[in-house]
């Protein structure tokens, strides 16, 4: 297990639920939960993960994500049991329109 | 000026002299057409002499798994030498010739399961490999410098006459069968049971010279279902842009789908998300496809005229023989394969190939080959790859040779396509710098490294991250960053030249899934037509009878 966290500044999400869960832990797979957090232009994100070693690779995938969507005033719990990054970038969009409501 | 030679050295019927030789060697040890199980090894002996080269018939479905077996259990003082020629090398008694001593040289296709024993065979100098081919190119050898003087052959039943139904596999055989017999050879068929009169003729009497009514049914591999279940949603997602991003605009008809979850999720989206396009009747009508039961949902909505097939598929008899308008059927009911024919059909008359591999390099080359172990290409390679000898036009073809050619392109391109996740299991990534093929070709002291298809072939990359067209792009240089361009977070993928790889989407060449409006969040396996085994029954109204590793009800 190891844990991973980083922080990206990104324009405000606008909630339209309170939180929002997605995906599972079961292997190659992940869940994914976002929630407010402070302040209202970082996205804070915890990571999780049974593979060790990938950080690299976690940076780069929340870096892009953080960069193409509005997602400022989260923080975001990931729990992964060895997903890949196309597994993980899917999830968080599905988590982000569930939390949003949509509207990107 | 010499007179003409009245014969050649020893006459001008050599080889027919020795098929005589060897017919009277078995007839004086009691041996007549039909060989009892218990005297095979006695035939195998008698007729097959050192240094023969023997072809071994067996491809990943249907096995000549009895004779295979038999052969192995010969003596090596009286078999040795022999060249073994052969579609693939998929089973333990394949090897065993090799480990016994018994065969030395190997021509082949494909190795799958036995590509780790087989590179331990070549590191410790028991067996030399004369080539790894494809199918089409190692039956075009059968025709020309590698003529098998005995072939082990495996069909479904014989009459008390010989002639053999091979049931709907029938695969390799007549092109094993029609070198052999008509080039002096000895043909040696297994069958699963004697019939009074067969359902129909594949193979006749005449070409045959021994029948031996195997101890057990000969081996079929059930290598073409895939369990809807597994389809992930990433593979629903390029799915969907493989539709709308390449099926759709070239309106492509004319098919070869490789086997895998990627394409099994392509087969399922037909009858749902393509119909919800509009697509249905305008895409994938004609098909060179072993019958996946993947397919069935969409043949059953109407979207598939016609399916020619290199082998059959365990457990789809009954839903082929129902359906005979789609597949190629005897007048029995049965399915007909023929795999060359299929091979033909695939390097001629498809507009496109589309399937997945293990490793890609900037180039757009794919390799199967992973160190230490020798796997081969299959069909591969004939599918994927643009035939510079093809002349007729189709709307595909032509606008892939305009886009790879200009306006003025004096012919079209074949769509090669490959698809993959930028990531294997176990994070391992498909794009790399340099395929292992490259060390495998140092270790196995190959003269060319295994590539399966060629990246000046290939025309689009597909992956999460997108589409790659190759097809547009003018340099090497291009090529380079738009296959970095889709491989997402490998290394490769990471080491884009970001401002170049945005010139590319603002062109075209790169296409991400917004740019062909698909949002990412619809992939959901709700699109799938069947979401489990049970659902492929369904759809077949019952006539899909899958084997039962694949039931869980």
């Amino acid at each position: 297990m190891e844990k991973l966290e980083f922080q990206f500044k990104a324009a405000s999400a606008t909630p339209a639920a309170g939180t929002a869960l997605c995906g599972v832990v079961g292997s190659g797979n992940l869940e994914i939960l976002i929630r407010p957090g402070e302040p209202a232009d970082t996205c804070q994100v915890h990571i999780r993960t049974s593979a060790r070693g990938f950080g690299r690779i976690w940076e780069a995938v929340i870096a892009e994500f953080a960069a193409r969507h509005p997602v400022g005033g989260t923080r975001i719990d990931i729990n992964d049991m060895g997903a890949t990054p196309a597994v993980v970038s899917l999830r968080l969009s599905q988590a982000l329109g569930d939390y949003t409501g949509g509207a990107q | 000026m010499n007179a003409p030679h009245p014969s050649g050295p020893g006459g001008w019927d050599t080889r027919r002299q020795g098929r005589q030789r060897r017919l009277e060697r078995a007839a004086a040890i009691g041996l007549g057409r039909l060989v009892p199980a218990a005297r095979v090894v006695d035939l195998l002996e008698a007729v097959i002499e050192p240094g023969d080269r023997v072809c071994l018939e067996g491809n990943n479905q249907k096995q000549a798994d009895f004779l295979a077996e038999s052969l192995a259990d010969c003596s090596p003082e009286r078999l040795h030498d022999l060249h073994m020629v052969q579609s693939v090398l998929a089973l333990p008694s394949h090897v065993d010739l090799f480990e016994r001593g018994l065969a030395r040289r190997l021509d082949f296709s494909f190795s799958g399961p036995q590509g780790g024993r087989l590179a331990r065979l070549v590191q410790d100098r028991q067996i030399e490999i004369g080539a790894i081919h494809t199918y089409l190119e190692l039956f075009g050898r059968y025709f020309m410098d590698l003529t098998p003087k005995v072939s082990l052959i495996a069909a479904q039943s014989a009459d008390a006459a010989g002639n053999l139904y091979t049931g709907p596999n029938t695969e390799d055989t007549p092109a094993i069968v029609e070198a052999t017999a008509f080039k002096g050879g000895i043909v040696i068929a297994q069958v699963n049971e004697l019939k009074d009169s067969l359902p129909r003729v594949d193979v006749p009497a005449d070409w045959v010279d021994f029948v031996i009514v195997a101890p057990r049914p000969n081996y079929i591999e059930p290598l073409f279902t895939r369990d809807p279940a597994q389809i992930t949603e990433v593979q629903v997602l390029m799915a969907m842009m493989a539709i709308k991003g390449i099926y759709a605009e070239y309106e492509v008809k004319r098919l070869n789908h490789g086997i895998g979850f990627d394409t099994a999720a392509i087969e399922l989206l037909l009858p749902t998300y393509a119909a919800d396009l509009g697509l249905k009747g305008k895409i994938c009508t004609h098909w060179a496809l072993n019958p996946h039961p993947t397919l069935i949902p969409a043949i059953e909505a109407g979207c598939v005229e016609s399916v020619h097939s290199f082998g059959s598929e365990v457990g789809m008899e009954n839903y082929i023989a129902a359906r005979s308008d789609v597949f190629f059927t005897g007048a029995d009911g049965s399915m007909r394969s023929n795999r060359a024919f299929s091979q033909t059909a695939g390097l001629y008359a498809c507009d496109m190939f589309i399937g997945s591999t293990l490793q890609i390099d900037l180039a757009g080359n794919s390799s199967t080959a992973t160190l230490g172990r020798i796997t081969g290409f299959g069909g591969a390679p004939n599918m994927g790859s643009d035939p510079h000898g093809r002349r007729h036009a189709s709307a595909a073809w032509l606008k892939a040779g305009r886009e790879a050619g200009g306006a003025n392109a004096i012919r079209g391109r074949k769509l090669v396509v490959q698809m993959v996740e930028t990531f294997r299991e176990h994070m391992a990534p498909v794009f790399v710098e340099q395929l292992d093929a490259w060390k495998l070709k140092e270790s196995m002291g190959m003269d060319l490294p295994p590539i399966m298809i060629y990246g000046d072939d290939v025309s689009h990359v597909v992956t999460e991250e997108g589409i790659a067209n190759l097809l547009l792009c003018r340099t090497a240089e291009e090529r380079e960053q738009a296959i970095r361009g889709v491989a997402g977070f490998t290394p490769v993928g990471m080491a884009r030249d970001r401002r170049m790889v945005e010139n590319l989407r603002d062109r075209g060449i790169i296409r991400r899934p917004e740019d062909m409006g698909i949002d990412p969040r619809m992939a959901s396996r709700d699109l799938l037509a069947a979401r489990s085994v049970k659902d492929l029954v369904r759809w077949s109204g019952g006539l899909y009878a899958p084997p039962a590793r694949f039931r869980n009800w």
